[in-house]
């Protein structure tokens, strides 16, 4: 392309004559493709920008379309007379549930011949269409509440999640081949008996407040659970890592001299908030788990864990508002006699802590959401069964955290558990996106020019 | 006592000593805060600090070094022949147990102190006794394990009567020499002021400490997988197909084609709708579009990496099913099961398409003023500005931030673990499934995996690789990105 | 392509290249440029004075429309040049800059080659068939930019690489190369140092014999210097405008008078 030994022109410097139009009011050809060039890859920028938007609703869309479902349930409602002597046989037996599930079934089928429906369905089959927890939730208000012993009391049982989904429509009449829980049968029964006003839809608060179940209980499933390992977790890195990180920054933007060590912590920090995210998950089974012996599973350690992976995060933006603070400010602190450390904890911090907090939380929006690393110290599996009780268990006691419930969801068989996970996402997705908009909010607010 | 109260007692200490100092200090002055060098309240920190500093560094130190000893105490116990049958650290953590179930029992009461130290398996079930209080022991308890157990338990138990006992030692020692040095002409807040320093320095060597923590972290247990399996097999072998019986193949190659395979075709997807979207938004957009545009696409970087996980799993890979499955729109069966390939890194992509995009838009609007003007100047269309101008300027730039995005494939585990499949194959097809090295870090390491096996050790192994693999990738494009922008400040 | 018209040549040596009437400018509700008419001569140099931010240098963007690339930017009134429009909505911008080069305060070179500097805008806009051709367009655009002599044996050099003068001296042989009618330069020396700036303003001077040049300067004396022609600004306003020489020796406002002995600017 290029020559360096051109020849100068030779004789007198002719201008070069190109005959072109020269009327601007005219478009000659070239200038023409040249607008069509122009024009398209101006099309394809639209394009591009036009695909990710696209993306992004889909994706909104797959998580809406999929997870609204997990906020309803179906419940069946059912007069179940409860009596002094069946509880007492009950309790004596050695599997009680299945003694409840009796009564059940004695008073569900005198609820359908009282709707005046019949059905040849044996009562093992009549089951199907309640959730296995049913009869434990007779026994518990039996246990909870002896007065009502001798009385009808009308519960409103969970249905089964095949006949959930049925009246979600996410079980179809055609799938029913494959599934050896419910049968055709089944479904002319519900569609009965929701005519007959026996089955109810409604908001499904237990899959907000409740804990995780069993494979085959997915209509029990609820996040509640790891959301408060959760809430344990992101206690621990915000008190972790909001002061460190503060800390870390205040030296490396004010005090930090030039040297080597300064350039090896920031070469690290900006390392660090590179690596994957799995591997701070190997960090933390190898030095918190295998080495220091911290329990696993527990909140504690996924809060460390994620601490060590929020903090480049968090340091870099709270240099980057320590740097917004103008110097005249120090200056103005030095001049009247304060000293270094009185001028920075006095003048600069404060000023700059709206564009710390906004970091701090968009990194803890961060780490709420992060998966990998959980799954290695065990935050996940059948853990999230019950809440613990009390602070310290809280932070000690195996837990799981939202993003690994859902995991742990969509990696079931059942594809009920997979609403539960889209469900679970909406849950997650509310509290980053109030994250965020409190960060956005305080950023507004707050925000300086100087 | 434990930690917590030691913990208590030690702040109780501090308030006092912050009442304390700050009283003499102004006493000395004859109440006069005037006369003082530091403000009184140094004073007070001048002893609260005095007694923290020494205390929680003999505390810190205890807690690292207590098991060390304890673990070297317990192991002697335990004879050559065990440690043959079994491995060391299974003992230990069956020893642990034990010792840690005996602790429950007793403070239940369901033993009493002495019957807990001097139970016998010859004499009692004492995996039974503990099952009743919930502790659950995965094998009968030898008589060796127990004494072992016993030993632990009194060993520990004389280490923290003697920790309780130093390290309040050294807080009543602290508080006493910050007393004294406390009066009017003393440089409270200097010393204060030198301390504070030296914890905002603590503060941010954490950084090192975490580099260095993985680093010994993977160091360790790679080479201790090393001694097991031969690396020159890890590294070079074609197959991935561990067996928890034994006799596992844990070849590396199957892992590394699948993750360049998925992060080429997310990069595929993502820089050239990423570019063309930064280009638009930093040169073509108005305002307006620009204000409400560059937010949506940010969203995308905003979600979590398991709802992309699970996009892929539950939404994409059905809808390619659908297209390429057998009975799918094109009736061929290129694909037979919702994972592939393809379907985590399209959706990578997409993950990584904000990344890309503000990323290059950064550059893109390093590129100086100056340097459109002089193009459109001559009579350049935009579209021709960029193309030969903007980007060849601000092409280091845009390789950095492409080698940034690659490495961000290249480590990102969700959507791989959940939408490209389980199994190690090494295949060209896209639409097969294929798994990847951080999708086999997870599924080594979780599960009922035995730490000293090859099969759970491999994924420490296979971390290090990725560790090094982004690191270097992290690098070098941390380093074109830098000196892309200096050319310009 | 057509045969260039002859009577397009002949209108172009007797009228005025440049002829605005009534131009106005906003910057979004900023009046930037009030009312200015001025008629610019052929094959001379015309130095645009005045205090910084009088608008000498909006208005010189104005005449090639290098304001359309700033979205709040309007313009009214009309700015014929050779008799047409450019601001008539046939008018290609493209096309109108590709007539009216522009040099800017701070020389600007690509990061490319010298070569591929100079050769960008006849590429661009076709100039050339062979690449021999562009070889002579390139040579001849250094060679009238004085440069040649410099830079023949570096040319696939970087143009950063070069000093500040000569930076300045590649971006006006960039701007020769696509053999523009009319050259605005922005201030094209501020960023120079004086000897720099001597070989420009020689440049200048020399150009002038096959451009229209238009020139805003801060520095009177550098009008004095290389131009004939001088319009004073003043707050948006056009003040004055005639030969040079009347309005350094004999300004006929009192403006011009206060800015030219240095009572303000």
């Amino acid at each position: 392309m290029t020559d360096t030994t051109l020849t100068p022109p030779s004789g007198k410097t002719s201008a070069p004559t190109p005959n072109k139009i020269t009327s601007i009011l005219e478009l000659d050809p070239l200038t023409k493709k040249r607008n069509a060039a122009e024009a398209r890859f101006k099309l394809y920028g639209i394009i591009a920008i036009g695909i990710g938007l696209f993306f992004l609703v889909a994706l909104l869309w797959a998580i809406l379309s999929n997870g609204l479902g997990a906020f309803s349930q179906t419940f069946v409602k059912v007069d179940v007379p409860l009596n002094q002597q069946q509880i007492d046989d009950a309790e004596k037996s050695v599997v009680k549930t299945s003694k409840y599930r009796a009564i059940i079934d004695d008073a569900f089928a005198k609820e359908l011949a009282g709707a005046n429906i019949t059905t040849e369905m044996s009562a093992k089959d009549l089951q199907k269409l309640f959730s296995s927890g049913a009869a434990a939730t007779v026994r518990d208000y039996a246990l909870a509440n002896p007065d009502k012993v001798g009385t009808t009391v009308t519960f409103e049982l969970i249905a089964s999640s095949r006949v959930d989904g049925y009246l979600k429509g996410r079980v179809k009449r055609e799938d029913l081949a494959e599934d050896k829980n419910l049968d055709a049968a089944h479904l002319d029964l519900v569609d009965q008996m929701k005519s007959a006003g026996l089955l109810e839809k409604r908001f499904n608060w237990s899959f907000i407040t409740g804990t995780d179940a069993s494979d085959s209980r997915p209509e029990q499933a609820g996040i509640g659970a790891s959301m408060i390992g959760s809430l344990f977790m992101m206690l621990v890195v915000l008190f972790l890592s909001l002061p460190i990180g503060v800390a870390a920054s205040i030296y490396l933007e004010e005090f930090a001299p030039q040297n080597k060590f300064t350039d090896l912590i920031e070469v690290n920090i900006s390392n660090l908030a590179a690596v994957p995210s799995i591997v701070f998950g190997i960090l933390g089974l190898a030095v918190f788990i295998q080495f220091m012996h911290l329990p696993q599973s527990a909140p504690l350690v996924g809060g460390l864990v994620l601490t060590l992976m929020t903090l480049p995060t968090i340091i870099i933006s709270t240099r980057a508002s320590l740097k917004a603070v103008p110097p005249s400010i120090r200056d103005a602190a030095l001049g009247i006699g304060a000293s270094k450390m009185q001028s920075i904890f006095h003048h600069v911090l404060p000023l700059a802590m709206p564009g710390i907090l906004t970091g701090t939380i968009i990194g803890l929006a961060q780490a709420l959401g992060e998966t990998a690393p959980l799954l290695l110290i065990g935050m996940v599996g059948f853990i999230a069964s019950n809440f613990p009780d009390g602070v310290a268990a809280g932070f000690f006691s195996p837990n799981s955290a939202m993003p690994a419930q859902i995991y742990e969801w969509a990696k079931r068989a059942d594809p009920a558990f997979y609403e539960r996970a889209w469900g679970g996402i909406i849950v997650l997705l509310v509290f980053l996106m109030t994250m965020n908009i409190i960060a956005i909010i305080l950023r507004r607010r707050f925000e300086r020019r100087w | 006592m434990s930690l917590p109260y030691i913990l208590i007692a030690l702040l109780v200490l501090a308030v006092a000593g912050y009442i304390v100092g700050r009283g003499k200090a102004l006493s000395s002055a004859g109440g006069d805060s005037r006369e003082l060098h530091s403000l009184p309240g140094y004073y007070g920190w001048n002893v609260v600090v005095s007694i923290l500093v020494p205390a929680l560094l003999l505390l810190i130190a205890w807690l690292i070094i207590q098991p060390i000893v304890l673990d070297s105490q317990v192991s002697s116990k335990i004879s050559e022949e065990t440690i043959a049958a079994s491995s060391l650290d299974l003992i230990m953590s069956d020893v642990v147990r034990v010792a840690e179930g005996l602790d429950l029992a007793v403070s239940q009461g369901v033993m009493s102190a002495d019957m807990a130290s001097s139970i016998r398996t010859e004499l009692t079930d004492v995996r039974s006794r503990l099952g009743e209080i919930g502790v659950a022991l995965g094998s009968e308890v030898t008589a060796e394990t127990l004494r072992a157990a016993q030993t632990y338990r009194s060993i520990s138990g004389t280490g923290l009567l003697l920790r309780s006992i130093a390290v309040l030692a050294a807080g009543l020692i602290g508080f006493a020499v910050g007393v004294m040095r406390t009066n009017k002409d003393f440089r409270a807040r200097n010393v204060v002021e030198t301390v504070v320093r030296y914890i905002l320095i603590a503060a941010a060597s954490i950084a090192i400490l975490t580099t260095v923590g993985i680093v010994l972290s993977l160091i360790f247990n790679t080479v201790e997988f090393f001694r097991l399996y031969p690396a020159a097999d890890f590294f070079f072998g074609l197959t991935w197909a561990p067996s928890f019986g034994g006799g596992s193949e844990l070849g590396i190659v199957p892992l590394i084609w699948a993750t360049m395979y998925i992060s080429l075709i997310a990069l595929a997807v993502a820089v050239p709708i990423g570019l063309f979207a930064a280009i638009y938004l930093s040169e073509y957009a108005t305002s307006h579009v620009r204000a409400v545009a560059k937010p949506l696409l940010e969203i995308l970087a905003g979600i979590p990496t398991i709802v992309y996980g699970l996009f892929a799993l539950l939404t994409v890979g059905p809808l390619l099913m659908n297209v390429f499955g057998s009975g799918g729109a094109l009736g061929v069966s290129w694909m037979s099961g919702a994972s592939s390939v393809f379907t985590a890194g399209a959706v990578m992509g997409i993950m990584l398409i904000p990344f890309v995009s503000s990323l290059s838009d950064d550059i893109i609007n390093a590129v100086p003023q100056a340097m459109r003007d002089g193009s459109l100047g001559l009579g350049a269309t935009h579209s021709e500005t960029v193309k030969q101008v903007i980007l060849p300027a601000a092409l280091p730039g845009i390789v950095g931030a492409i080698l940034l995005a690659a490495s961000r494939a290249i480590g990102e585990t969700m959507i791989v673990v959940l939408g490209a499949g389980a199994a190690a194959r090494l295949s060209m097809n896209p639409l097969e499934a294929m798994t990847t090295v951080t999708a086999k870090i997870v599924s080594q390491l979780t599960g009922d995996a035995d730490f000293a096996s090859p099969e759970a050790l491999v994924a420490f192994a296979l971390g290090m690789t990725l560790f090094v693999v982004t690191l270097g990738l992290n690098i070098v494009a941390l380093y074109i990105v830098r000196k892309y922008r200096e050319q310009y400040d | 392509m057509n045969e260039m018209p002859n009577f397009e040549q002949a209108k172009t040596m007797t009228e005025s290249k440049i002829s605005a009437n009534k131009v106005q400018v906003y910057y979004g509700d900023t009046h930037a440029i009030k009312d200015v008419d001025i008629e610019i001569q052929p094959r001379s140099v015309t130095a645009f004075i005045g205090p910084s931010g009088c608008g000498k240098s909006t208005f010189l963007r104005t005449l090639n429309r290098m304001n359309d690339t700033i979205d709040i930017c309007r313009v009214e009134g009309s700015i014929k040049i050779d008799g047409e429009n450019i601001y008539d909505p046939k008018v290609d911008p493209v096309q109108l800059r590709a007539k009216v080069g522009m040099v800017f305060q701070k020389p600007n070179p690509f990061p490319k080659s010298i070569y591929d500097n100079i050769a960008y805008g006849p590429r661009i806009h076709g100039l050339s068939r062979s690449k021999a051709e562009l070889d002579e367009i390139v040579a001849s655009s250094l060679q009238k930019a004085g440069l040649w002599e410099e830079v023949k044996n570096r040319l696939d050099e970087p143009g950063t690489g070069m000093s500040g003068g000569q930076q300045q001296r590649l971006c006006i042989a960039r701007a020769i190369a696509v053999s523009p009618e009319v050259i605005l330069m922005d201030e094209p020396c501020s960023a120079l140092d004086p000897i720099a700036t001597a070989k420009v303003e020689e440049l200048i001077d020399e150009l002038r014999e096959n451009f229209t040049i238009v020139i805003v300067t801060h520095s009177m004396q550098q009008a004095a210097r290389v131009s004939q022609r001088t319009a004073f600004f003043h707050l948006g306003v056009l003040v004055e405008e005639g030969l040079t020489e009347d309005i350094f020796t004999n300004p006929k406002d009192k403006r011009t008078q206060d800015y030219i002995t240095g009572r303000f600017g």
